[in-house]
């Protein structure tokens, strides 16, 4: 008996001491804060070539630095600026870009960014080998299609060279109007040959082999609990600089992070339990931030009855979507009249609106509604199930989550009370339901799409025949010629009139019911100042101050 | 004994090679895949990716494939969740802290569980029984997640006394520690209690106290050895329970330890993962039974390790 307890308390000191080693420093310094945010739970990379994720884009864009980067416009909103490029010319066609990259600007280990570094970067995320989520991303350079899609083509015959270490030309196959925001994109960061040459997948792991081009580097990776980033030294901007260092908790439990953000723990918080949101938004700790993208549900367009446009149309018309963004998201969410979200440019870019100049395809007037479903019932009379009649159970599929749940219950009661048809829930876990919805066995479907960049394209070229995010299985050749035009033209009016063209094809056949279009909910602390934001979901702390 | 643990090996390894075996093709079955998200990789990517990791291959060349590397100590890398990471470093990262808070808690929870029920057991019937009955009953009652959860709104947002993101500091380990001890400790508390009434009215017992030996010394030199048998019984699950317990706690204080990777794998279907913890821990418990067995042996030499060996 005393000897085991020995044992035990051996055991117990033993790991006491190895608890206190593990003890945090804190850097010196005599500017600026230490701040602490947090997004979600351990990025999955931190990889520029490798991520897909908003939270490790925004890590990204404090450890890296692309052509161009994300400025504040005074207004705490982010716009484009000169970053690793000081300047760069355009071909009179719009297909040549000319970056002359910063003099002086340096790695955080010392060493100067080049053109190379670009090429190098580019030419990876490209290459099949390197299995990057985001290669899509640079598929607007010549060859870049042949090399993604086809496999025809080699990596080193992107169009993306540098003609010396201060020069990067990029050729794209078409000029596209949205081509600054892809040089400002996590993917087309620059990142170091030498480094991933030594160390393989496991350069992004350490603080010694994270080498970076951004205002913070790594300095501390404790998995699963935070990442710590401090200045760098070796920045041109270093001087400007904000916070001592930027802390990005990982966390994944909602309570725990409202309850981290409430004990002062957090100085930024993305996380919440959904009951929580009407409190939070009365107390003002909720704030809501614009967030290009739509909450949507997709049909199987190959699955009777779903596959008449009139049954599709009358499941669309007859959802409150009011009732769901006043009673049940509650974060400000606006109801979506169309697929685009609000926010994407038009032809005439920034202060041009491509939802405004769309419209809405039906009304959202909360008076209307009772006409909405009227003209359902019609539909899915004229369609062959006259007050539902006849009409299979429907199958409305989601995955695991409060407020996916929330939504799922109140179209069912709409579908149910409107229409007269018999309506089932089914929840998946996360990794079954992507799947589930991309092989198109389902009949409606939750979805959800967020733009990687502004143009109506991120949201509309997902809908060609066979695309890989096609889940409604839709096929339409007219809409597919739409979608070609729309990214071989150089004319942003043509392009743009070929988009409106193929969403009121999108609309019109009813392959998805647009439900509402997502807003940012986010906490930050009062005395946390100078950060910005962008509505493509980048936080920017560089410049904070608290 | 060195024979008994020799033949118990033997036995581990064939048990880790059908838990294996078994693990590798149900995760297989269950439907989805590591590689898919919201955005959907280009069906160029996802082959890429499938062909990187060797997913390309036949289940069962898969299957020989990993325990072929299993043998030589290779667990592969992570697909997904720290994607492209050596299982085996993450596992030797994540294991020390799920084992820290969970020694201190399985030290906390004997420490006080067994006192709590020889005290109980010493004053049967009286008001101490009644409140350390009421206490005890409370806690195997309470799931884990409300302990923790309400600990942490007490301590960490009401009165802001404790951390509650972390391990930062010696202060941040009492809630959870307290939180993943309280059970065991509780249900530790009954069972010495049962015992120790058990042991108390045994001949030797009244023995001792015949021969005028005190109270404290009744209990705490003669009863305490025997009757902690039951609770060494319970120590084989008690260390699965907070091996896996340790999951709730472990995600509502934001601890990185194993118990909240693995279910994490799981959801993500982040294969290496799945199969490097399930096997990490299964080998831990097999490893602590064994323990349990042999200190059976040095509590109560009566027993007799050679014959039905499956003491836990």
């Amino acid at each position: 008996m005393k000897k085991l307890l020995v044992l035990l308390l051996v055991f117990s000191i033993v790991f006491t001491f190895a608890a206190c080693g593990g003890g945090e420093t804190e850097p010196e310094g005599e500017v600026g804060a230490d701040i602490t945010v947090c997004f979600a739970s351990e990025p999955s990379t931190i990889d520029p070539a490798l991520n897909s994720a908003v939270d490790g884009a925004v890590m990204l864009h404090h450890a890296f630095e692309g052509l161009i980067k994300w400025v504040d416009d005074g207004d705490g909103n982010a716009m484009l600026a000169p970053g690793m490029a000081e300047s760069w010319d355009i071909s009179d066609d719009g297909t040549v870009y000319t970056f002359h990259i910063r003099e002086g600007a340096l790695w955080s280990d010392g060493e100067p960014v080049t053109a190379n570094d670009f090429e190098y970067a580019w030419k990876r995320v490209v290459d099949p080998a390197t299995a990057a989520d985001y290669s899509y991303m640079l598929d607007c350079v010549l060859n870049g299609p042949e090399i993604i899609y086809d496999g025809t083509k080699e990596p080193s015959e992107l169009g993306a060279v540098a003609l010396d270490d201060m020069t990067f030309e990029v050729t794209l196959h078409t000029a596209i109007p949205y081509f600054a925001e892809i040089a400002a994109f996590p993917a087309a960061f620059p990142v170091r040959q030498d480094i991933i040459e030594a160390n393989g997948d496991q350069w992004t792991f350490e603080p010694e082999t994270y080498i970076g081009n951004g205002p913070y580097m790594m300095s501390e990776w404790v998995h699963n609990s935070y990442i710590t980033m401090v200045k760098n030294p070796n920045h041109y901007d270093f001087e400007n600089l904000g916070p001592n260092s930027i802390k990005f908790a990982l966390m994944d439990d909602d309570n725990a992070m409202l309850a981290a953000f409430n004990s002062g723990e957090l100085d930024f918080n993305e996380g919440y339990p959904i009951d929580e949101v009407p409190a939070l938004l009365e107390s003002g700790q909720l704030k809501i931030g614009d967030y290009i993208g739509t909450y949507y549900v997709s049909y199987q367009t190959k699955m009777a009855p779903f596959d008449d446009p009139r049954v599709r149309e009358a499941f669309s018309l007859a959802i409150d979507r009011n009732y769901i963004v006043e009673q049940i998201t509650r974060a400000g969410q606006v109801v979506a009249g169309g697929y685009v979200p609000s926010g994407i440019y038009d032809a005439g870019g920034p202060g041009t609106d491509f939802r405004a100049v769309g419209g809405d395809y039906y009304s959202m007037s909360k008076d209307d509604y009772a006409a909405n479903t009227e003209r359902a019932r019609e539909l899915l009379a004229e369609a062959g199930f006259p007050g539902g009649e006849g009409f299979p159970i429907v199958e409305y599929i989601y995955n695991t989550n409060d407020g996916h749940k929330a939504v799922g219950e109140a179209l069912q009661n709409m579908w149910q009370q409107e229409l007269g048809v018999q309506v089932t829930l089914t929840n998946q876990d996360w990794a079954v339901f992507l799947e589930t919805r991309k092989n198109g066995d389902y009949m409606i479907a939750r979805n959800g799409w967020i733009a990687d960049y502004n143009d109506p394209i991120s949201f509309l070229d997902m809908w060609v025949t066979g695309g890989g995010n096609n889940d409604a299985q839709y096929e339409n050749p007219a809409y597919d010629s739409l979608i070609k035009t729309a990214k071989t033209s150089s004319d942003p009016a043509v392009r743009m009139k070929a988009m409106h063209d193929a969403e009121d094809i999108l609309m019109g056949e009813s392959v998805v019911a647009p439900i509402y279009y997502y807003t940012v909910p986010y906490m930050v602390s009062d005395d946390l100042k100078g950060w910005y934001y962008s509505p493509l979901g980048y936080f920017f702390f560089s410049y904070a101050s608290k | 004994m060195i024979k008994f643990i020799a033949k118990r090996f033997v036995q581990a390894a064939i048990i880790l090679l059908i838990i294996t075996c078994v693990t590798f093709l149900l995760m297989n079955l269950v439907p989805g895949g590591p590689f898919l998200s919201e955005k959907s990789p280009s069906p160029q990517v996802l082959a890429a990716m499938e062909a990187k990791y060797g997913l390309d291959k036949p289940l069962l060349v898969q299957m020989k494939n990993y325990i072929v590397d299993l043998v030589q100590g290779d667990l592969g890398v992570s697909f997904k969740m720290q994607k492209n990471r050596p299982v085996l470093k993450i596992i030797m990262e994540m294991f020390p802290v799920s084992a820290k808070i969970g020694v201190i808690a399985l030290i906390w929870a004997i420490l006080f569980g067994v006192p709590m029920g020889s005290i109980a057991a010493y004053h049967r019937g009286k008001w101490v029984d009644s409140v350390l009955r009421v206490v005890t009953t409370l806690g195997v009652s309470i799931p884990g997640f409300v302990v923790a959860t309400v600990l942490l709104i007490l301590f960490g947002t009401v009165w802001k006394v404790l951390p509650t993101v972390g391990l930062l500091s010696w202060k941040s380990y009492i809630l959870p520690c307290f939180s993943l001890a309280f059970y065991p400790m509780c249900y530790i508390g009954r069972l010495s209690r049962a015992s120790m009434l058990d042991v108390i009215n045994q001949e030797y017992i009244r023995t001792a106290r015949a021969k005028g030996v005190s109270p404290r010394s009744i209990i705490f030199k003669h009863a305490l050895r025997n009757s902690f048998i039951p609770v060494l019984t319970y120590l084989g699950p008690l260390t699965a329970y907070i091996l896996t317990g340790g999951f709730v706690v472990e995600s509502v204080f934001n601890i990185p330890g194993l118990g909240r990777y693995f279910i994490q794998s799981i959801l993500n279907r982040d294969y290496p993962i799945i199969m490097g913890t399930t096997i990490f821990l299964a080998a831990l418990l097999i490893a602590m039974n064994l323990v349990v067995d042999i200190l059976y042996k040095t509590v109560d030499p009566r027993i007799d390790l050679t014959k039905g060996g499956e003491g836990a």
